[in-house]
């Protein structure tokens, strides 16, 4: 009898209750991860859309409402659905790794807060069938013209609250199993950087994510219950919401790339078998950048009419972000500075990351500007800009880390050739992808437009080309993961021979139950 | 329930108290936003005044301001709405009177309301109407036109170094909501 009960507890029970019940947090951890790679191929099909009506000028393949569906939905799905979802995976496979934690602080509302999404994005997806189409404002949802959405309105509304209750589900068991369920030893000044930008992460999460609900219930009473906030014939003022949304919106944007500068910072020093150079401003760098992310809000707004005072006041702020981001750029080169650097498919994709993600610093740079941002509002430089930050940022990052973790999940060895062809093959793509797009931008090219100017064609359709590469290489991706999970060369705990940390010391794939007596920290 | 177990409840707790307040905090960001616009005139943001204390300022009489009135419609309201005048040389300080004229084209009863914009900004809290055409609601059946008469004063104590004051009057539809934006629901059904 005990040896049954020994036995059930050490093993997941078998069939599709283990998933739908568990609260184990590998478990969860596998099902975000496999939500999020779902969702970034729905987000991806919509993005196809997209650049498949942008090849040439003029109308081909939809109208105008679907364009501009497919522009809102691309975005939501993408942040939303992929991105954050992808985050809060690897924390919950990683951080009780990591900290030599037996599993999440609150296991079942890591369950819940699993769970909701399907049911989010059900409600956000089947908008798209609906009389009047789905949402086609744009994903930042700008009264009044969110507000003309029809039947689909109170579904996307809806749908925000679920993926909002769910994010900050998982951003409160992650706060609280870091600072509950350490193991003796692990002190905050020892926590592995994933675990930091977490943490920091996570709070941010607390604080905007509800400031999102508040904006969207706004949107949904001034629809439906008669109120005002956004109305000018009721005393409100159009122009408040993007006050509100931005105070959650840049919070926001750096949730989506705080847990990707944890990544990089544990794979860089993996393959340049050296320890992470200045670990301390690391972690300084990222709270003044999470600080400063409440501060920059009004930088998406310059032109809506501010006194001179707020233009320099967010122009300045802006631009301060630069410096911990800097840190963070300097630190990860001088961890590589006379490293034993080698090349493997993950330190591949850090490398691009750092590279690239300075290049979306840049133009953040220049779009902080804010005479400049006069010129650049609404362009396709923004998209460039933020697809720079986001896709070379924040999704590199993500497939980094895919690749770094991937053999310590599954226990076996993905195929480095078919690993580093999808690399080339994205790294080239993606920025024939969004590289012209800067020139589109700077040539007065606005966004969110089905059709365009003749002027733009041929960085359009270059611009296409590489878009349906990119596409294309990452079902390479998919591919690969799938083969890796079902079988291949038998994985060392280690994996990586420059791994340091808790996580490598576990067998690969790590018990169900890992940790069950804490770890000696040495 | 072990200890570490409470404690992690407890600490989950005060989270989600935490993220219930700034829920608060985003609907506490709207009188924060009105207040501070009506401070520093951003988005054009008028003062209002009684006729008793506008009638208690000393008219600057050194001094002129010229003052032009802009006026639109916005969205659904098919009304013809113009100013009597273009501009008004006044004085800081004195009560002015102007004429502004709405009339209905459109062949239902409608309500519009007057939401008054100063520019530039910064001479937007020095800027006062009296009571009357932007506090409430104007009704206008088909085809009907009426005058509106418009009281301000401009505060002696605007910056020296503005002119020149732009005020613009737009006419929103202030109909109940029920009334313009939903169409029958077979209509929007399709089927």
């Amino acid at each position: 009898m005990t040896e049954l009960a020994l036995h059930h507890a050490h093993e997941p029970p078998a069939g599709f209750t283990r998933w739908l019940f568990t609260t184990n947090h590998k478990d969860i951890g596998t099902l975000y991860l496999l939500f999020s790679l779902l969702m970034f191929i729905v987000g991806g099909s919509f993005a196809m859309v997209i650049r498949a009506e942008l090849f040439q000028p003029g109308l081909q393949l939809v109208d105008a409402l679907t364009f501009n569906q497919m522009t809102t939905m691309h975005a939501l799905v993408m942040f939303f659905g992929a991105v954050m979802p992808a985050f809060v995976g690897l924390a919950n496979w990683m951080i009780p790794l990591m900290i030599g934690a037996p599993d999440m602080a609150l296991p079942r509302l890591n369950n819940w807060s699993f769970w909701i999404l399907p049911f989010a994005f059900a409600l956000l997806l089947s908008t798209l069938f609906m009389p009047g189409g789905g949402p086609a404002g744009g994903w930042t949802m700008y009264p009044p013209l969110m507000l003309q959405t029809g039947m689909a309105f109170p579904f996307v509304i809806f749908a925000i609250h679920l993926m909002g209750i769910s994010s900050v589900m998982g951003a409160i068991n992650i706060i609280t199993t870091i600072f509950n369920m350490r193991a003796p030893g692990m002190h905050l000044r020892r926590l592995p950087l994933f675990v930091w930008t977490w943490l920091i992460t996570a709070f941010l999460l607390v604080a905007a994510m509800p400031v999102l609900a508040g904006a969207v219930t706004m949107l949904l009473t001034d629809k439906y219950f008669g109120t005002s906030f956004f109305n000018a014939a009721g005393g409100g003022d159009p122009v408040m919401f993007q006050h509100v949304f931005w105070f959650f919106g840049h919070p926001e944007v750096y949730i989506m790339i705080l847990p990707a500068f944890g990544i990089v910072s544990h794979i860089v020093p993996t393959f340049a078998r050296k320890p992470l150079f200045g670990y301390e401003s690391m972690i300084v760098a990222v709270m003044s950048i999470a600080f400063l992310s409440f501060i920059v809000w009004a930088h998406h707004m310059f032109t809506v009419g501010m006194p001179l005072a707020g233009e320099l006041f967010f122009m300045y702020s802006t631009i301060l972000i630069a410096v911990p981001t800097g840190v963070k750029v300097f630190n990860w080169v001088a961890t590589m500075w006379r490293g034993a650097l080698s090349f493997e498919t993950p330190m591949l994709w850090a490398l691009t990351f750092i590279v690239l993600f300075s290049i979306g610093g840049f133009s953040g740079l220049m779009l902080g500007l804010t005479p400049v941002d006069f010129q650049y509002q609404d362009t396709y430089f923004v998209v460039a800009h933020f697809h720079y930050v986001l896709v070379t940022g924040a999704v590199f990052a993500i497939v980094g880390g895919v690749y770094f973790w991937l053999p310590k999940w599954t226990g076996h060895n993905y195929d480095e050739r078919l690993g580093k062809l999808h690399f080339w093959l994205s790294l080239i793509s993606v920025n024939v992808l969004f590289f012209p797009q800067h020139f589109l931008g700077l040539a007065g090219m606005p966004r969110r437009i089905p059709d365009y100017a003749v002027q733009f064609a041929d960085w359009n359709m270059i611009s296409s080309l590489g878009g349906f590469v990119f596409g294309a290489a990452q079902l390479l991706f998919l591919y690969n993961v799938v083969r890796t999970i079902r079988g291949g060369a038998a994985a060392t705990p280690q994996v990586w021979e420059g791994a340091q940390g808790l996580e490598w010391t576990l067998s690969s794939p790590p018990p169900y139950h890992s940790f069950t007596e804490p770890p000696i920290i040495p | 329930m072990t200890a570490l177990g409470l404690a992690n409840r407890r600490l989950g707790w005060k989270l989600a108290a935490a993220a219930v307040a700034m829920i608060g905090f985003g609907y506490l960001l709207v009188p924060l936003y009105q207040s501070y616009c009506r401070m520093t005139g951003v988005n054009g943001t008028t003062g209002s005044i009684d006729y008793g204390a506008a009638l208690r300022h000393k008219p600057d009489t050194s001094r002129w301001v010229t003052v032009q009135f802009v006026t639109a419609t916005a969205g659904s309201l098919p009304w013809e709405f113009t100013s009597e005048v273009a501009t008004l040389r006044v004085h800081p300080g004195e009560l002015v009177t102007t004429n502004f004229h709405a009339r209905n084209l459109g062949n239902v009863a409608m309500i519009g309301q007057a939401v008054p914009s100063v520019t530039p900004g910064p001479a937007a809290p020095y800027f006062y109407s009296v009571d009357g055409l932007c506090t409430s609601g104007q009704a206008l059946a088909p085809g009907e036109g009426k005058q509106l008469p418009l009281q301000f004063i401009v505060d002696p104590e605007l910056p020296r170094e503005i002119a020149t004051v732009t005020l613009s009057v737009a006419f929103f539809d202030a109909r109940p909501r029920a009334a313009t934006t939903t169409p029958p629901l077979a209509a929007r059904l399709r089927i």
